[in-house]
């Protein structure tokens, strides 16, 4: 159980995908202009990235695995996720056109996260059990949906505030992300994974 | 030989998990939606601020957008969106830009019999002539409304487009002009 404990704040906090391993950058500084928008992709993420973290160490351990075919995991494992994806788009467009309009584009727009391919390869190389990748996978998608409505709310407000004219725009934006990188590495000495 | 089997068998079985779904969680659509979609022109060329012709149709539907927002359309879409949706027609909202190019009446001078009946029916007095005798637009006066087209016995008249020329070109009517596109 603590081992369980200890992967979720160790991925949430300790090795943000975002701010520490610097994957998944494109949606975090793309959608992050408005709340709204973060928090339906941050929604969206979580849901495909446990899913696929899950659909790949499935397709790994009981496909590649047993035929000795590890060496075809990048290609499988985007196969799966873009499959994955489709399909929950397709049980959600019918079981809750709601949801489907707060995601809207987002939900296609995963496919290409490269966080989702990067924790289903993460998974494999620490050899991580079933229930572990599922820890690992909604783990590292809790931390990007905080990361990224933290970031998308500070963004926020930097547009109503009296920013010098050569860093308005895109550069205060990268700047915030980089002070935000380093206040994350105030986390690192947390765990010890 | 394995890796593509397992590749194929992998892909396969993908692709009928996601035919199936297709079928299964097949979502019925909006009737009406459809039926706006089927009157717009599917140009997708976006002026009516919504990303293609299908989304704007959701919007009319959901009351969210009017119906003189489709600049490729023009006046014969608002009118056909006015009848299905039992609105009122109104003109198109200058914001999403002008329906098409200018143009002009041509009266085709070896045809017209003088019949004077498109004088009657000009509102700008754009046209000249006399009973018997041959008629012609004043270019700087006609507006292309046509107006003049349908009372024509011997159809003379034709719709030119007003290519825009140096010596064309005027200065857009201010009220035309929104703050936006400044």
């Amino acid at each position: 159980m603590k081992e369980y404990a200890l992967i979720l704040v160790s991925t949430v906090l300790v090795n943000n995908f975002v701010l520490t391993k610097f994957l998944g950058l494109c949606p975090f500084l793309g959608v992050s202009r408005k709340l709204e928008t973060a928090t339906g992709m941050a929604l969206a993420t979580t849901f495909v990235l446990t899913l696929s973290s899950v659909c790949s160490y499935l397709a790994n351990a009981y496909l590649l695995a047993p035929l000795g075919l590890e060496y075809l995991r990048t290609i499988t494992f985007i196969l799966v996720i873009a499959a994955v994806v489709q399909f929950t788009e397709m049980v959600i467009h019918k079981s809750s056109p709601l949801l489907y309009k707060v995601l809207g584009i987002f939900l296609p727009l995963i496919t290409t996260n490269c966080a989702v391919l990067g924790v289903a390869l993460l998974n494999v190389q620490q050899e991580a059990g079933f229930v572990r990748s599922a820890l690992y996978g909604f783990g590292a998608s809790i931390g990007f949906s905080m990361v990224l409505i933290l970031f998308a709310a500070m963004r926020e407000r930097i547009t109503v505030a009296d920013v010098p004219v050569p860093f308005r725009g895109s550069s205060i934006a990268l700047i915030t992300a980089g002070l935000m990188a380093m206040a994350f590495m105030g986390f690192s000495g947390l765990v010890r994974v | 030989m394995v890796a593509v089997l397992a590749l194929v068998g992998l892909a396969l079985v993908f692709g009928l998990l996601l035919g199936f779904a297709a079928v299964r969680f097949k979502v019925e659509g909006d009737p009406l939606v459809d039926q706006i979609d089927s009157i717009l022109p599917q140009t997708q060329c976006g002026q009516c601020t919504y990303p293609g012709c299908r989304p704007y149709a959701e919007a009319i539907a959901n009351g969210e957008a009017d119906i003189n927002q489709c600049p490729p359309g023009g006046e014969t879409t608002i009118i056909a969106l006015a009848d299905l949706l039992d609105r009122d027609p109104k003109p198109l909202n200058p914001e999403n830009g002008a329906a098409k190019e200018k143009m002009l009446a041509v009266i085709d001078e070896q045809t017209c019999i003088g019949c004077t009946l498109c004088i009657q029916a000009c509102p700008v007095d754009a046209i000249l002539g006399a009973a018997k005798h041959m008629h012609t637009v004043i270019e700087e006066e006609c507006t292309g409304c046509e107006l003049c087209l349908a009372p024509c016995p011997v159809d003379c008249i034709t719709m030119e487009p007003v290519s825009q020329e140096v010596g064309t070109w005027k200065w857009p009517h201010p009220e035309l002009v929104t703050e936006g596109g400044r």
